[in-house]
């Protein structure tokens, strides 16, 4: 080697070795828990379903703005009404170097929607998909569903090749004692690719260098730290040991704030957070005789009993966005006019209330989760010392979550809370079918007080079927209006998101409250 | 020797069945798993489905019995929340719980006995009566508050020690250890010391209350008319007679050790068993929490019984005597 090329060679492993280092970035982030599995179809928690998004990919993804993007796919039409036609993007390339093909989507939405899938509940309708040819797919259907893509959004793609490879074609079936290979092992498209994972502890992502977007991100490694104790997680982000945690508690928005170089990120979220009512004939509160909550003038006296803006800028230090109705503005079928907060008048309620012949008052049961919305406990105590301003008694019981939601579903409760972001679907229909409709079958599975109103389930069924985007918006918002005229439930406030990152790093908020690391720059 | 190990064995069969009973009656009451393991709009038929397949259904004893079956052939079942089987995620998080209740038993015992010694043959200086204070605080303040004021000093405000986690660990074929990288001994500091620190001043305490009381006893008096040497007094005679009773509350306090370790862990996040423990009663995930009680009250009987075993070594008295079973 000639001294000229020796100079050459050492510069050029210099500048590499720069440029390598000046690209080293690591983003380390702080959660409130871990990911479940690997599996993105073994599990519907949404946190660990989004962290997989990094490494597996669907056929179409929301912008951060929540619209649909082709991702897998890059164009859709609808064949027939049972029928929908996706064409794939070529030159997509798995972490282990596989290309992607219609056979990948058959295998994975096949798996998806297999009979012991569980995540099937998530994907309602969808019968299966069938190959057209490399890379064209129909998704095959039970009816027309407007829905389709914004679920499709969560239906992560594997490589069927790797599949079978781990005899893994199948859902993973906790009953048959065995461990699924993808549980702990992972092969997707997407800008990340797996690295380790220590359970509890830590999971590493590398950048997928071979990916078929072009990144936005200038992140090569990710480090995901669960950290359940909220004091230390945020202890560990004032100590530098972290770059961002997901979420920030509330009340330690002030201290991090006032740490130099580390602020907050704020925004409303998706999640409403409302009251449901007992609508049956007889309360659970034994003091009262029938159900004084069946009758709608005692309903709507009560909505004028709560004062809203304390309750956000007290209780919610101000984070907080009133809702008139049951979805948040981002959530197609808001509507400002149903979105109108009712004033706030004790004298009127009780006028109201003494009107419906309750003048003395009633007592009933109020349940509240303490562990699984911002403040839950706190904001039903303060609901219940404003229903006591009215003369109406409500027996609060705070509980954890596990117990909570058994006691509401199982309508042991005469007043419960619920949080509903309307996730994965991200739209009006997800409250209208699960919340409104009168239950029964597919419907009303979240309805336990029983409300029950023809025009709203005959809106629901229509919405549930009309293709015309503008239709179906009025038809929701037209249900949404009778609903809240009949408050059928209590609609408080949209919960606010809270993270918080150090400097230097920027990142899209959206209002599902999943991190997409692949749109965050850091420096 | 062997009737007695015998009897200790039946007897920790017992406490196990009874543990895993309890565990189970008091488990009816912790919520339904149903609603962690499915979305929020899943329909009643699909509910249950998962109810029937995971045999929520059957009537207690039925569960009970099959539980019992299935473990006594060292099968625990599945775990609801990670879809893994239970005996592996144990058998993961042991490592680091060991670790951590290995280091935080030998820095109480390293620092207590020593400091208690030291108090009790200068029970007026003013050090011991410092130490006496300090003490009085270790016992009465909850561990959880010294555990964060422990992050607040050396992780926030100096910035020495990580506020959470392991750092990294090695695996030795099975047994990850955090003892070989420097990472590892870092994130060892805070919450040892924050687990040791109840046992440590309960230590010294003890050892400063018998060692004061055998320093009172006739034949160390005589010892010192005699003219024997200080050193020779304190630490060959006086000390022996004073670690006696120590051993026997030390190794109780081993298991308590382990049962706060479930504080430590949370407080740190560190990825042992009494984090897995917590997290399942948070999940409902009854089969780890089942599997884990069972495991620490075995714990419990096995290290009661290494101390019911040494002091037979230790104290030539009960040598003599027959053996008679202590409590569990």
């Amino acid at each position: 080697m000639t001294p000229r090329k020796l100079l050459l060679t050492a510069t050029t492993a210099l500048s590499l070795a720069l440029g390598g280092a000046a690209q080293a970035e690591t983003f380390r982030l702080g959660t409130n828990g871990d990911l479940y599995g690997l599996d993105p179809h073994s599990m519907t928690d949404s946190f660990t379903v989004s962290f997989l998004n990094h490494i597996y990919e669907a056929l179409v993804r929301y912008d951060a703005d929540l619209k649909i993007e082709p991702a897998l796919a890059t164009s859709w039409e609808q064949i027939d009404e049972t029928t929908v036609r996706y064409h794939l993007r070529e030159g997509v390339k798995f972490h282990d170097g596989q290309d992607l093909t219609a056979e990948d989507v058959v295998a994975s939405v096949n798996r998806a929607a297999h009979e012991d899938s569980p995540i099937r509940g998530n994907i309602a309708g969808l019968v299966g998909a069938k190959m057209v040819d490399d890379m064209t797919v129909d998704l095959l259907l039970d009816g027309p569903n407007p829905l389709l893509n914004n679920f499709l959004t969560n239906i992560l793609i594997f490589d069927a090749g790797w599949l079978e490879e781990n005899n893994a074609l199948d859902p993973i079936d906790a009953q048959k004692g065995e461990e699924g290979y993808t549980t702990s092992h992972a092969n997707g498209t997407g800008p990340f690719r797996f690295v380790s994972r220590t359970p509890d502890a830590q999971t590493v992502l590398e950048v997928n260098e071979g990916w078929w977007d072009t990144p936005q991100h200038n992140i090569t490694r990710i480090e995901l730290n669960p950290i359940n104790s909220d004091a230390t997680r945020v202890a560990a982000m004032l100590s530098g040991e972290l770059d961002m945690i997901v979420p920030s508690p509330l009340q330690d928005s002030k201290r991090i704030e006032a740490t130099p170089g580390m602020h907050v990120l704020e925004a409303p979220g998706l999640r409403a957070i409302m009251m449901g009512f007992n609508l049956g004939d007889q309360l659970n509160n034994a003091s009262t005789e029938g159900n004084p909550l069946k009758k709608v003038e005692v309903r709507q006296a009560l909505v004028h009993a709560i004062s809203y803006d304390l309750l956000r800028d007290k209780i919610m230090r101000g984070k907080s966005r009133n809702l008139g109705t049951l979805v948040a503005p981002q959530v197609p079928g808001f509507d400002d006019a149903n979105d109108e907060i009712p004033a706030y008048d004790p004298e009127l309620a009780k006028q109201m209330l003494a009107d419906a012949g309750y003048a003395d008052g009633f007592s009933f049961n109020m349940n509240c989760p303490n562990d699984s919305y911002v403040n839950d406990a706190a904001i039903c105590q303060a609901l219940a010392a404003m229903f006591a301003r009215v003369g109406v008694k409500a027996d609060l019981t705070a509980e954890t979550k596990a117990i909570h939601f058994e006691h509401a579903r199982a309508n042991e409760t005469d007043m419960f809370m619920l949080g509903w972001a309307t996730l994965p679907m991200l739209d009006g229909y997800s409250v209208l079918s699960a919340m409104l409709h009168t239950p029964g079958g597919q419907m009303g599975t979240w309805n336990p007080g029983g409300y029950s109103n023809a025009e709203v389930d005959r809106l629901t069924e229509a919405v549930a079927v009309e293709l015309d985007a503008d239709k179906r918006l009025a038809m929701m918002v037209e249900a949404f209006a009778i609903a809240k005229n009949d408050v059928a439930w209590l609609p408080l406030h949209a919960q606010p998101l809270s993270w918080a990152a150090r400097d230097g790093v920027s990142i899209p908020q959206t209002g599902d409250d999943k991190a997409r690391l692949w749109l965050a720059r850091i420096d | 020797m062997f009737a007695f190990l015998l009897r200790r064995i039946v007897q920790a069969a017992l406490v196990m069945l009874v543990v895993a009973s309890i565990a189970f009656l008091m488990f009816r009451f912790l919520g339904d798993p149903i609603s962690n393991l499915l979305p929020e709009d899943a329909t009643v038929e699909e509910r249950a489905d998962l109810r029937e397949k995971i045999g929520l259904n059957d009537p207690f004893v039925v569960q009970y019995g099959r539980f019992i079956t299935n473990a006594a052939q060292g099968d625990f079942g599945q775990s609801y929340r990670n879809n893994r089987p239970v005996s592996d995620l144990l058998a993961e998080r042991f490592p680091a719980t060991a670790e951590l209740v290995l280091v935080a038993a030998s820095l109480a015992l390293a620092l207590g006995i020593p400091l208690g010694i030291y108090t009790a043959l200068n029970p007026r200086g003013w050090i011991s009566q410092g130490l006496q204070v300090v003490s009085l605080l270790g016992i009465s303040v909850p561990t959880f508050v010294t555990g964060i004021l422990l992050i607040l000093l050396f992780s926030v405000t100096l910035g020495w020690l990580p506020s959470f986690g392991r750092g990294e660990v090695v695996d030795l074929g099975g047994w990850t250890t955090g003892f070989l990288t420097l990472s590892g001994l870092k994130a060892l500091i805070l919450p040892s010391i924050m687990l040791a620190l109840f046992q440590m001043t309960l230590i010294m305490r003890l050892v400063r209350a018998e060692m004061l009381e055998v320093l009172r006893a006739d034949y160390i008096k005589f010892a010192r008319a005699r003219g024997m040497p200080n050193r020779m007094l304190h630490f060959k005679y006086a000390l022996k007679n004073t670690l006696i009773p120590v051993m026997t509350i030390f190794g109780l306090q081993l298991g308590g050790l382990i049962a706060f370790a479930i504080i430590t862990e949370t407080v740190f996040q560190w990825p042992g068993m009494g984090f897995l423990f917590i997290q399942a009663v948070n999940f409902s995930d009854v089969p780890v929490m089942a599997a884990y009680l069972v495991l620490v009250s075995f714990l419990f009987v096995v290290i009661n019984t290494i101390v019911d075993l040494l002091y037979h070594v230790v104290d030539p008295r009960l040598r003599v005597e027959k053996s008679t079973a202590r409590g569990v």
